[in-house]
């Protein structure tokens, strides 16, 4: 029967008479609707079939494997969210396909209308305050989420990061520990029972970016002018992956990011590492030579030498870093040399100018890039 | 009830030649005509459109792919965005209301036919000058070059360090340009909806397509103003010195953001709500009832027209807002779904109880409900905001705004099309080859944005022109682009069928689906004065009171 208002909005234009026998002339429409779904099943399968698995599944970045606080805060609210979603889901979906499989046309019939229903308040009614409930709750929880993320006090045991995005690059300071790197940040792993989390203040040097390690946090823009600030506490080492996630320029889908989550002792090493000024010479002179007087030194920086550029990565400790060029290339002296020679063959439309040096000079000057520990 | 038309003289067009013929489509102020070439003119840019989607997914079906490079890719992605929304869908929903609203009020034009055309052509030159920068991009002397700064152009990336050349000046005098045709429209349609109506014809007897077109009407006027604030602030930077946006020199980039949004969210309802409009008509014609509960179905509508005004910063969850600040938007855009959910609830109760026929028109509105239905549930999602810090930017949000603008929309523009191509053109379409367009360009939208949706959630950010192996992201996107394949299928029999059908097609009769509201009651086409004699209304369904004089609905209104 049709859903009956309040007798004076309803008319019966025809009386349908006759028995109802759902389903029995739609087969055709559900078989056409099931066949396509068989389809698409079979060819999903076949696909995967093709393809395979990735190799290293813990390098899939999934949202889903959460391996910090703000991120799994996120993922418990999204659990919420998705239940809430699919159960409204089910059920209108079960209402659409129950009224079009029901409420279809037969052939052979007397060609009267429908009875003429035009509405119904208490229907209206219904339908309006089910979902206002529902969306309050959701707005509750999401609004509880909000806070614990966005307003969680800093411990003093916090590790402070500053996190600038550059055109195409990451640049991480550590002002506490006075580090400087790029491209790879390391940060030590926070026991829950005694958390040592990073806070990272945001900043851009050129356009807007923004920091997206799914496994550890949601996104945070770096907008320049603008200072902004996000947090992370890893439960588990290991290499976490990400890569700017707002529209930068030519380059953005090469400016990826790694977070290195080290034990504490291993963190404490790599600062101590990190602390110490470049060589100073040694073997390498004439690759030194090479890089101080050439147009390197105007964007690249090495402590402890003239080299003090700030619009290309810190290089003090380059060979400390397993990826250049933001993770677009593995760090062996090949990727380097190529980098060098051709920067576009890597990254097509980065910043780093092509330094067409002979080849003694760039073998000279890998050489020396090769002793910066 | 007086609408009977008689045709009064018949011109005979076909003996004029063909440059007069032409020449008439360019100076006509008849609203008919003009929706045509509303319609027409979107229809061309989706091909555009599609052609420069069709390179972004073969660039993104494997990894490190090299089909282009990434400034390529980049103006591709920029160019296919504005395209769609300033230059396809926008256009193609105002021509259909621009055709209909003076047919199903029962007027013989708009409210200011010469605005009409104006606002036409303005749109038209807008999308040309867009074009234009392939060639002059880069002055006529270089290598051309389209704007790559992405559809929503965020400052900093369009001043003039980071944006040389003139690319960016043709996407901005491109929106300027048509935005100030878009808000002639916009006060065209509110004067047409107040001013036109035919006796007896109340704001409470409109039709729904009415009544949801001067609810867009009111949000073009609102909603576009700041966009074209916001292009000219743009044009004072970088031409005349100022620094609103321009970081360097202490400007906001955040500033740019909301200016952006506070057109970018309405617009999304914009698009929508004539949409829902369309839906609103053909769902109960082939349903054989009316729009169930048609006062609330107005009552929401006014109700998403005011609180989309209210949820633009939704688009900036990740851009550092306080918690309050992040909370209020969530609040407001969560508010949004009730509104929206009681208008897919209604439809439901329009079909519920009826005698559904599943021609064409009806299949793409089933098709809207169920794609309306999921879009609307990842947008809640969506607008929880931590969930959002992980969703937004990546492609979960990409398949969920596509969802809405071709699961939705584009579906519900290919039901109007088919409803009413037979009034438009006089002929009937072709319903087998409708019917393949339908079943091929759902499997494609569901190869396609089904799949979207996961690589999002496995950390794949949006508008990259490529992505590293073994991030678990290769298999979709290898799917996602094996769905172009079938969606460029049925377009092509959608052209090829509509081609056919105007030149070979059925004759169509005045009134092929036995409807009810007022443009069915004159001839197919109508004749250039719309009606003989202005009808006189006295219920909702016009033409239901004719065709059941026992039964007539204003009796129950």
């Amino acid at each position: 029967m049709p859903i009956i208002g309040s007798g004076r909005l309803e008319k019966v234009a025809a009386v349908t008479t006759g028995v109802m026998k759902p389903f029995k002339d739609n087969r055709a429409l559900l078989r056409k609707i099931a066949g396509i779904g068989v389809l698409l099943l079979g060819f999903l399968f076949a696909a995967k079939l093709c393809i395979g698995a990735p190799a290293n599944s813990a390098q899939i970045p999934s949202i889903f494997r959460p391996e910090s606080t703000p991120a799994d805060s996120i993922f418990h609210l999204s659990l919420l969210v998705l239940t809430v979603t699919g159960l409204i889901f089910l059920i209108v979906f079960s209402l659409l396909v129950y009224s079009v499989a029901k409420y279809r046309r037969r052939g052979g019939e007397d060609g009267r209308e429908p009875p003429q229903v035009y509405g119904s308040n208490q229907v209206e009614l219904a339908w309006t305050v089910i979902p206002i409930l529902i969306v309050l709750v959701l707005f509750l929880a999401t609004a509880r989420a909000i806070h614990s993320i966005q307003d969680a006090p800093k411990p003093p045991a916090a590790i402070e990061v500053i996190a600038i995005g550059h055109q195409f690059w990451w640049e991480f300071r550590y002002p506490t520990l006075g580090v400087v790197t790029a491209n790879e940040m390391h940060v030590p792993v926070s026991d829950p029972a005694n958390p040592s989390p990073t806070f990272i203040t945001l900043l851009s040097a050129d356009t807007d970016h923004s920091f997206w390690v799914p496994r550890l946090a949601g996104k945070t823009d770096l907008i320049p002018n603008r200072v902004n600030h996000t947090w992370i506490d890893p439960h588990q080492t290991g290499l976490y992956l990400g890569q700017c996630a707002q529209y930068c320029g030519t380059q953005h889908a090469k400016m990826l990011l790694r977070v290195y989550v080290d034990s504490r002792e291993q963190f404490d090493q790599w600062v101590q590492e990190e602390r110490k000024p470049g060589v100073a010479g040694g073997t390498e002179e004439e690759g030194r030579r090479i890089f101080e007087t050439t147009a390197c030194v105007n964007c690249h920086a090495v402590s402890g030498t003239v080299a003090n550029g700030r619009f290309g990565p810190d290089l003090t400790h380059l060979m400390s870093r397993d990826t250049i060029a933001s993770g677009a290339a593995a760090n062996t002296p090949e990727q380097l040399k190529l980098w060098i020679q051709n920067p576009d063959s890597i990254k097509p439309g980065s910043l780093m100018p092509a330094m067409k040096l002979d080849e003694k000079d760039l073998d000279a000057l890998t050489a020396y890039l090769e002793t910066l520990r | 009830m007086s609408s009977e038309s008689i045709a009064l003289s018949a011109v005979d067009h076909g003996t004029r030649p063909i440059s007069e013929r032409l020449h008439d489509w360019v100076v006509t102020v008849d609203h008919k005509k003009l929706g045509i070439l509303y319609i027409v003119y979107a229809l061309v840019f989706l091909v555009i459109g599609g052609i420069e989607a069709t390179i972004i997914r073969i660039q993104l079906i494997v990894p490190h792919n090299h089909f282009v490079s990434p400034q390529v890719f980049n103006r591709m992605m920029t160019m296919h965005g504005t395209t769609m929304i300033f230059f396809v869908v926008m256009p193609i929903l105002f021509g259909f209301g621009t055709y209909l609203i003076p047919l199903m009020i029962g007027a013989r034009d708009m409210a200011f036919p010469r605005l009409n055309a104006f606002s036409f052509w303005m749109t038209a030159f807008g999308g040309l000058l867009l074009y234009f920068s392939f060639i002059g991009g880069n002055g006529l002397y270089g290598a051309g070059t389209a704007p790559d700064v992405g559809w929503w152009a965020y400052a900093p990336l369009t001043s003039r360090a980071f944006s040389v050349g003139h690319s960016t000046d043709f996407w901005t005098l491109a929106l300027l340009v048509s935005g100030v045709g878009s808000i002639g429209t916009g006060v065209n349609f509110i004067a047409t909806i107040l001013c036109m109506r035919c006796p007896g014809m109340t704001l409470g007897k409109m039709p729904l397509l009415a009544w949801l077109n001067l609810v867009v009407g009111g949000m073009v006027i609102f909603c576009i103003s700041p966009l074209t604030a916001a292009q000219i602030m743009l044009s004072i930077d970088r031409y005349l010195g100022g620094h609103f946006f321009d970081t360097q020199a202490g400007g906001s980039a955040a500033l740019w953001m909301h200016f952006f949004w506070i057109f970018g969210h309405p617009e999304v309802y914009i698009l929508v709500v004539p949409a829902f409009a369309f839906v609103s008509e053909i769902v109960p014609i082939f349903s054989r009832k009316p729009i169930f509960g048609y006062p609330v179905m107005v009552a929401a509508t006014i109700g998403i027209g005011f609180i989309s005004f209210s949820v633009w910063a939704h688009h900036m969850f990740t851009v550092g807002m306080s918690s309050y600040g992040n909370s209020f938007f969530v609040f407001t855009t969560m508010a949004i779904a009730v509104p929206t959910g009681i208008k897919i609830f209604n439809w439901l109760g329009t079909m519920w109880g009826g005698k559904i026929q599943f021609k064409a028109p009806m299949l793409f509105c089933i098709g809207f409900l169920f794609q309306f239905l999921i879009a609307g549930l990842t947008g809640i999602m969506l607008g929880a905001a931590p969930f959002n810090w992980q969703l937004s930017g990546s492609y979960f949000v990409v398949a969920h705004f596509h969802y809405v603008i071709v699961g939705g929309i584009l579906f519900a523009v290919f039901g109007a099309f088919y409803y009413w191509f037979p009034k438009m053109s006089g002929r009937m379409y072709n319903e087998t080859l409708a019917k393949w367009h339908f079943w091929l360009f759902l499997v494609g939208f569901h190869m396609t944005f089904d799949f979207m949706h996961i690589p999002g959630l496995l950390g794949m950010p949006r508008r990259i022109y490529t992505y590293e192996p073994g991030r678990g992201w290769e298999f979709w996107n290898l799917i996602v682009t094996i769905g172009v394949l079938f969606q460029i299928a049925a377009i092509l029999i959608f052209v090829g069928n509509l081609l056919w059908s105007l030149f070979k097609g059925d004759p169509a009769t005045s009134d092929p689906w036995d409807a009810w509201t007022l443009e069915w009651s004159t001839t197919s086409p109508p004749p250039e004065y719309n009606f003989a004699t202005i009808p006189v209304v006295e219920s909702r369904r016009p033409l239901w009171d004719l065709k059941h004089p026992e039964d007539p609905d204003w009796k129950y209104e």
